[in-house]
């Protein structure tokens, strides 16, 4: 939280760093769409072959899972602004509950693969066409880095919960929970790229 | 330019109404299944580019609404622009590498 | 205003524990501190500590070579000596540099505020870099010992030895995380917190330069994130993204490593040439010549600075298309840079020069860099690259734009805010002599590299053919003298931090924010923020010291 001499808070400056972090987070996911632009050029077919055998249920459900949890968090901050702490925490615990079934979604999907031995450097994995196999290094690690994303935005959220509850979150104060909403949305936003790059590829 | 900020200027506190979340919400999962929709129609390479143009006028919604960009001083939203930019520069300037060679 | 040149003792006397450092001396006091000027002091300790490290190694480098063959150690051992070299000048020293010492320190001074906008996330970056450099100094004492692939971890080698690359790695990445940290700070800094009256074109130029750095830390660092990640990824899991044998291309790991560490070399840089813009004005006692057109030029060589990468890489492999391309922007980022150093020229023009320490580093500065850049275009040339990359025509050119420049200039700095951050003034003899004995030290070092590299002499090379020795000697000797002069300087500062004569609020008559408190500034900088009517570096002719 920002300071100034006389003791007021900044929201805009805490706003302003939020966004600043934020643009950080573009350019680290920024490098490795950089590597699937390169790879999935140069094997386009090999890349639709290997996306054939991802879930298109479970991609959809993850996308409309995560989509609403950003509705949840956008609620959650506006019932905070009105006063109303018990509609913001019911909205908070929403959110939490959509990103955690997000990544149980994702370890079903992730155990499915590697059960049927696909994940980097395995044997089946080598027998595939150099196209596949970074197809499959690009997912394991593209949605690795986004679910690590979404576990720490998860930890941050039960500490905003937290907050909330006990009350140092509150309609004169909520800059905080704004800023972990920007967050959150930014996650969301990362996978609503993913979804089409890995599950839909014609 | 404007002279120093005498004392720290806050905008009135950037805010959707709970309608326009819900509404966005509807949009993007209308978009979701439009996408999807759009893969089962196989359209190659075509296929793809509308794809992410699907992609990014959801990521436009989520910026716009549930981020409150619309809302936000022209500042931010004119250096939003930066990272977008420069992610697009690097992607191009790498691909005169490896496509031309 | 009290006469510039006329000696303290008639200014208020300051005490050795005035000012910020009334505020406790214990350890905790420090370590735990949000104020940005102790965090400033905490960095700049701290940095100089792992300079003095990093100049171990450059000492140990030369005195390898100076004759052909094993003189001191052994060729793997003389790989590591010149990748932790690297590392920690790079890493721990040049890159943190100026912004979290100097800028650290006076950002707000300038600016006329408090502190900068995230006092606690300014610790928390302080608390990284002390956690990154712990961790790369941890490398060179456990497992298969200290890294030995260069400071740019290239794969494959990277990927294959046995040596700590990880542990390297993961320090190189924690520091990265450092800087955004400093760099969000500063941008938000500077957009929130400057005074009543201070619009963007009366800021001073040193925190213009801050600025355009903290935009590059921010976007740019992120990239070396993904890029180091991806080496301990391939280490632990051998995905294969740059493995030939499984599609990968070992190039892109390349185009992504210096996709940073080009901007990087401008996070150098542009602070060091916002110090120097500060010193000129004050030390020749006329106004800066073409403010805009210096503060434009720092956000010009930030922007185009992200586009010229692939000048390292013209003998990679890389396609003719992206080499030229690369090669003409690499032409064209220099414009900007030659913009300063003609503006710097013209402020002093028919200015009444005092030459003392701070400009003397100065022009050091701009005879130095000058050098470097014009090498650096030698470099951009497609035609002349492929004869001298990867030689010692490269050490020589970076040396002098990263050492001659960059450092030089935080000396410069040092010496000119001396008297603000202690109270105290430092031995103005000293000083000169220590200059003396760096640039001259400086020039016996590195001029000599330039002949080599140009004869073919290729670098990160343990030995080499008898023929190249002489030089190799001059440059080893070079090295000595370099260190003398280092060791002098440092001895004067730090013994004329507690014996130095006293210095007044404004010993050299800068007119900027800073010098409008005392020496040493109180914990609130300010005892009421200024308000700002008119821009920096404003002196009125006829403004001679008459004494």
């Amino acid at each position: 939280m920002t300071d100034n001499p006389a003791g007021h808070k900044d929201t805009e400056g805490a706003k302003l760093g939020m966004w600043l972090f934020l643009f950080t987070e573009i350019l680290l996911f920024g490098g490795m769409f950089l590597l699937y632009a390169i790879y999935r050029t140069k094997h386009a077919a090999e890349f639709h072959k290997a996306a054939e055998d991802l879930s298109r249920t479970a991609g959809t459900i993850n996308t409309v899972i995560l989509l609403t949890s950003s509705l949840t968090m956008a609620l959650a901050i506006s019932e905070v602004r009105k006063g109303n702490r018990e509609r913001s925490l019911a909205f908070q615990g929403l959110t939490i509950l959509f990103g955690s079934a997000f990544l149980v979604v994702k370890y079903f999907e992730w155990s499915a693969k590697i059960g049927h031995g696909i994940f980097p450097n395995s044997p089946e994995l080598m027998k595939l066409a150099k196209g596949e196999m970074l197809y499959y290094g690009l997912y394991f690690v593209m949605t690795g880095l986004h679910g690590v994303h979404v576990l720490i935005g998860l930890g941050v959220l039960v500490y905003m919960l937290i907050g909330t509850f006990a009350g140092k979150i509150n309609a004169g104060n909520f800059i905080q929970l704004e800023n972990s909403g920007l967050y959150w949305h930014l996650v969301d936003t990362i996978w609503v790229y993913l979804f089409p790059l890995f599950y839909l590829i014609t | 330019m404007k002279k120093g900020p005498s004392e720290l200027k806050q905008t009135p506190g950037t805010a959707g109404s709970q309608k326009a979340y819900i509404l966005t919400w509807l949009a993007l999962i209308c978009l979701t299944a439009a996408t999807v929709a759009v893969y089962f129609m196989h359209l190659g390479d075509a296929g793809a580019a509308i794809a992410l143009t699907i992609a990014s006028i959801k990521a436009g919604l989520i910026l716009l609404f549930f981020m409150h960009l619309r809302q936000e001083s022209r500042l931010l939203q004119g250096i939003f622009l930066m990272p977008l930019l420069l992610v697009w520069l690097i992607i191009g300037l790498t691909v005169l590498d490896v496509f031309y060679r | 205003m009290a006469d510039p040149f006329r000696q303290e003792g008639q200014g208020k006397i300051m005490t050795n524990r005035s000012g910020f450092y009334q505020q406790g001396g214990g350890l905790r006091s420090w370590i735990f501190s949000t104020d940005h000027k102790r965090i400033g002091l905490l960095y700049l300790f701290s940095l100089f500590s792992f300079f003095s490290v990093g100049v171990v190694f450059g000492l140990l480098m030369r005195l390898e070579l100076i004759a052909p063959g094993k003189t001191i150690v052994q060729a793997s051992t003389y790989n590591a000596f010149f990748t932790l070299h690297g590392v920690i000048m790079i890493f721990l020293f040049i890159i943190p540099g100026i912004p979290v010492t100097l800028g650290n320190f006076f950002l707000p001074l300038q600016i006329g505020s408090r502190d900068v906008a995230f006092p606690r996330i300014n610790l928390l970056s302080w608390w990284f870099y002390m956690f990154g450099g712990a961790l790369a100094l941890l490398s060179l004492f456990t497992g298969e010992g200290p890294p030995d692939t260069g400071w740019t971890f290239y794969v494959p080698y990277s990927v294959r030895t046995g040596t700590n690359v990880t542990l390297a790695v993961s320090a190189a990445f924690v520091l990265g995380m450092s800087s955004i940290l400093t760099g969000l700070n500063f941008i938000t800094t500077i957009h929130r917190l400057r005074a009543p009256g201070m619009s963007w074109f009366r800021m001073p130029l040193f925190v213009w330069s801050l600025y355009a750095t903290a935009w590059v830390q921010i976007l740019a660092t992120p990239i070396l994130g993904i890029t180091l990640l991806l080496v301990i990824i391939e280490r632990v899991f051998g995905v294969g993204f740059f493995d030939p044998a499984k599609g990968g291309d070992p190039i892109l790991y390349q185009h992504l490593f210096w996709i940073y560490s080009h901007p990087a070399v401008y996070i150098m840089i542009l602070p060091a040439m916002g110090v120097v813009t500060e010193i000129i004005p004050v030390f020749s006692r006329r106004t800066i010549f073409g403010y805009k057109a210096i503060a434009f030029s720092s956000l010009a060589i930030a922007s185009v600075g992200y586009f010229v990468w692939g000048h390292h890489m013209f003998t990679s492999g890389m396609s003719d298309t992206a080499r030229a391309v690369f090669s003409f922007i690499t032409f064209i980022v220099a414009v900007p840079s030659g913009v300063k150093v003609f503006n710097w020229v013209a402020s002093m023009y028919k200015g009444s020069i005092r030459v003392d320490a701070p400009l003397l580093f100065v022009l050091a500065f701009i005879f130095l860099f000058s050098i470097g850049g014009l090498t650096g275009l030698i470099n951009g040339a497609l035609a002349t690259n492929i004869h001298i990359h990867g030689t010692y025509f490269i050490v020589a050119h970076f040396h002098y734009v990263m050492f001659g420049g960059a450092a030089f200039a935080f000396f410069a700095g040092l010496h000119y805010w001396f008297p603000k951050i202690t109270g105290r003034m430092y031995n103005e003899s000293w000083a000169k002599v220590a200059c003396l004995f760096l640039f001259l030290g400086f020039n016996t070092l590195y001029f000599p590299m330039f002949i080599l590299g140009w004869q073919g002499l290729p670098r990160r090379y343990y030995d080499y053919p008898p023929e190249f020795q002489e030089l190799n000697v001059v440059s080893t000797v070079g090295s000595w003298i370099v260190a003398v002069g280092l060791i002098l300087l440092f001895t004067n500062l730090l013994r004329s931090a507690r014996k130095g004569a006293q210095a007044g609020m404004n010993p050299w008559g800068g007119t900027t924010l800073e010098w409008r408190t005392t020496s040493p500034p109180p914990e609130e900088n300010f005892e009421e923020i200024p308000v700002v009517t008119e821009g920096p570096y404003v002196y009125k002719s006829g403004d001679v010291a008459k004494e």
